[in-house]
């Protein structure tokens, strides 16, 4: 028991030094921003372990915590990057952008086969190259040293001379395997030819002529070596732009403000589709709640006759549809509903002669994605209604009978109207969870048919959840702030719907489906 | 009710069975002819609903085990199938473990303590689980790609980011434990707080103890969110070798390379025990959504 109490205290110790260590790795990284808010979270931690007034929030610290990090802090990230230009051309930081553009070399496609010859050993080794242009002229290089295996690589440059006839050659050549261990050192090595050309290491045997590129003036300018011009950071759009105004690859990221926003709602091409999106998601998921709420209410209604026999095993058998894990019913609809060799269209042919193209045509896919979501949905209703029913007094029923109602008439009169209030938030939390159904439009149609008047790729299918999907992870520009910026209006619309949900029905809890 | 049946009530009774019965078979087609599937030689469409021909050759190819035709051709499993379950069962247990330790003390604080800003977080819980992960896919990635760059073992194509993305979930199942704390009479708690235990100890040795059942089910809800999850699981995992089963069997069905039969035997081979489980926790898979509902 004491045990388990200094269990807990070592935990948390334990995430404190975590969050110590991560926020030394944050300074290394110069992010001191991130780090100070990590450094803020250990403090609290430690606060919390020795306040006795916050007692209670040392018990809800983790669930919160937890909620906190995955929940809020990518919601929060979420719209951080909607306001950038983040995608797969503005994919690096400024200073790593820059970096690749230093880095980058400029050659004429000159080669030389080098060898390395190694005169001592260990720290007092010293090497010298010995080189065979293309030519067939014989270079050597100055004597120099190079740190150890495993050291930090530091630059040298080394002059090259014509190697004379005859002229004794010092040391043996270095067997590939040495070569290998040095070269991180051998990569930083330069050599430069009386010609001024210097020459860096292309593979284990081969130097080719490889000039630096670019030099950095100040933070924002580069010198393009090549023909001297200038070379500047355009930080609005993310690229550096050379003197022409061409932009070079690679982008950085960078903060373009509502430029995203401005692309939804003022660009037609973006902000047609996003209107067909937007419009088919909502019919699909009010059709939706509406179709499972009404097949559940109607088998949970039946369920309840005391009339019927074999209640239980229709239960099962009608909630199976469910139990099956979505991963693999959709997938087995997707193989079933297969235009040239699904089971159903094989059916089909076969009684009337038809082939209906279920992922080519609109109308049919969209109907497609109905049925089935009603399918896997329509159980999930069916006991949210069963356990609500069971809770409307029998006599109401009774009574009813006795004035001669029918099955229409109680359920009008006295089963809608009793479960409609516990029902409607319920009714709400699924509107938002169909809302979203990414997992089955990603393993049911990708969307398909695809538009084919849209300049972005998007279907007839497409869900706002799977339009963003796509645009951030499928389809070529990988624009992950244009879909941050979408997932971000969707935000909106789901707290209003929780907002809607807390108002009005007392904030009854919300649902998984 | 004793009530004698007239003979048009009779009639409505056969009706609904026949509604019902009707719905059932289309309910548990498409299960079956999943078993047909899995059973029939070839990876074609065509055949009846029982197979005239019975072939376990994609159920060995979903165990891992090579198939040898007539004609001595060799056929290698085309996907590591049980690598994949292993790697859902792993990420699975992981997350619903943390998932459990991190909603219980949570839950016993708001169920037994009153304190500042109890009702507003308990309420913030429940409107941000309205917000679904899928929402935030590009920030789960972006933050992992990160991560990775600092702690290794923490970043893309890992399964302790994935494990971890999961706990997110802890919302949902702070409010069922909660719901079963306040269930339980706090008399016991009292009068072991009366006998002098510590209020740790009244929570871990008297509430706990009592409470297991609503643990047990958090775990396998838990257990269960992680191995159907597919969107975060899908961003997160690229190498063939560490997805999940949820992402895995997405590459069975393309139509240049349509492999029905064996995806009928894997979905058949994992399925089935999520499937008993789902039926299993039936009950709970809705629990505490209805309470306070018509009765209050």
């Amino acid at each position: 028991m004491r045990a388990l109490a200094l269990g807990l205290h070592a935990l948390n110790l334990a995430a404190v030094a975590g969050l110590l260590f991560l926020c030394q790795q944050l300074l290394r990284a110069h992010d001191a921003l991130a780090a100070m808010a990590v450094l803020g979270v250990a403090g609290l931690l430690v606060l919390l372990q020795f306040s006795k007034r916050l007692q209670a929030w040392r018990y809800v610290m983790p669930g919160v915590s937890a909620v906190l990090v995955f929940i809020v802090l990518p919601m929060a990230f979420t719209l951080g990057i909607a306001f950038t230009n983040y995608s797969s051309a503005h994919l690096l930081s400024f200073e790593r952008a820059t970096d690749a553009l230093l880095q980058r070399t400029d050659s004429e496609g000159l080669g030389m086969d080098v060898s390395l010859l190694r005169e001592g050993e260990g720290a007092a080794a010293r090497y010298q190259a010995r080189l065979r242009d293309d030519d067939g002229k014989d270079w050597l290089s100055a004597r120099f040293t190079l740190p150890a295996p495993g050291a930090p690589a530091t630059g040298t440059t080394v002059m090259l001379g014509a190697l004379e006839d005859g002229q004794p050659l010092p040391g043996e050549p270095l067997p590939p395997r040495a070569l290998v261990e040095l070269l991180p050192q051998l990569r930083t090595l330069v050599l430069r030819t009386p010609d001024d050309r210097p020459w860096r290491l292309s593979s284990l045997h081969r130097i080719t002529d490889q000039a630096q590129r670019y030099a950095l003036i100040d933070a924002d300018r580069l010198r393009d070596l090549r023909d001297g011009s200038i070379v500047t950071a355009d930080h609005a759009v993310g690229v550096w732009r050379d003197a022409s105004g061409q932009a070079l690859e690679p982008g950085f990221r960078t903060t373009v403000g509502f430029a995203n926003y401005a692309r939804i709602f003022g660009d037609s091409s973006f902000f047609e589709p996003f209107v067909r999106v937007f419009v088919w998601t909502v019919s699909f998921a009010s059709l939706n709640t509406l179709l499972t709420f009404a097949l559940g209410l109607f088998f949970a209604v039946a369920l309840s006759w005391p009339a019927l026999k074999g209640r239980g095993a229709y239960r099962v058998a009608l909630f199976l549809p469910y139990a099956v894990p979505a991963f693999i019913s959709i997938p087995v609809f997707r193989g079933l509903f297969n235009e040239n060799l699904g089971e159903i269209n094989l059916v089909l042919d076969l009684l009337f002669g038809v082939r209906p193209g279920w992922f080519s045509d609109a109308t049919l896919a969209r109907a497609m994605v109905l049925t089935v979501n009603t399918w896997l949905g329509y159980p999930y209703m069916m006991i949210l209604a069963m356990g609500l029913l069971k809770a409307i007094p029998e006599d109401l029923y009774e009574a009813s009978a006795l004035a001669g109602a029918g099955p229409v008439t109680n359920l009008l009169r006295i089963t809608l109207p009793l479960i409609a209030r516990p029902m409607a938030p319920l009714l709400v939390a699924s509107f938002a969870a169909n809302f979203n159904n990414l997992t089955l439009i990603a393993l049911l149609t990708e969307g398909a048919p695809d538009y084919l008047d849209t300049q972005v790729p998007v279907g007839a299918t497409d869900l706002l959840a799977s339009y963003t999907y796509r645009i951030a992870f499928n389809d070529g520009g990988q624009n992950y702030a244009l879909a941050c910026a979408i997932s971000s209006i969707v935000f909106v619309i789901v707290a209003l719907l929780a907002y809607v949900n807390l108002r009005c029905f007392g904030g009854a809890k919300a649902t998984r489906r | 009710m004793a009530m004698v049946m007239t003979s048009s009530q009779r009639w409505r009774v056969w009706a609904l069975h026949a509604v019902l019965i009707a719905f059932v078979v289309l309910s548990l087609l498409p299960l079956l002819m999943i078993v047909s599937i899995s059973l029939r030689p070839g990876n074609f469409a065509g055949g009846s609903l029982i197979p005239k021909a019975i072939s376990f050759e994609h159920w060995r190819l979903a165990l891992g085990l090579p198939v040898v035709d007539a004609q001595g051709q060799v056929t290698p499993p085309p996907f590591p199938v049980l690598q994949w379950i292993f790697n859902s069962l792993k990420v699975a247990l992981v997350s619903a473990a943390a998932c459990l330790a991190l909603s219980v003390t949570s839950a016993y604080a708001f169920a037994r303590m009153r304190f500042r800003g109890r009702d507003g977080t308990l309420t913030a819980m429940l409107l941000l689980q309205m917000f679904p992960s899928v929402l935030a896919l590009v920030a789960i990635y972006a933050i992992f790609d990160r991560l990775g760059d600092w702690v290794p073992w923490l970043g893309l194509n890992s399964h302790w980011s994935l494990a971890l993305a999961y706990t997110g979930a802890v919302a949902q199942h702070i409010w069922l434990v909660k719901g079963y704390f306040e269930s339980i009479p706090p008399d016991l708690e009292e009068a072991a707080a009366v006998d002098g235990a510590s209020r740790w100890q009244s929570f871990v040795l008297v509430l706990l103890p009592l409470a297991k059942p609503v643990l047990a089910v958090v775990f396998v809800l838990a257990f269960l969110g992680a191995m159907i999850e597919y969107p975060v699981a899908s961003v997160l995992l690229h190498d063939e070798q560490q997805l999940t089963l949820a992402v895995g069997s997405r590459l069975f069905l393309f139509n240049q390379r349509y492999l029905w039969g064996d995806f009928a035997a894997t979905a058949l081979l994992a399925g089935l025990p999520l499937t008993l489980m789902f039926l299993l926790m039936q009950r709970w898979l809705v629990a505490g959504l209805t309470a306070g509902g018509v009765k209050s």
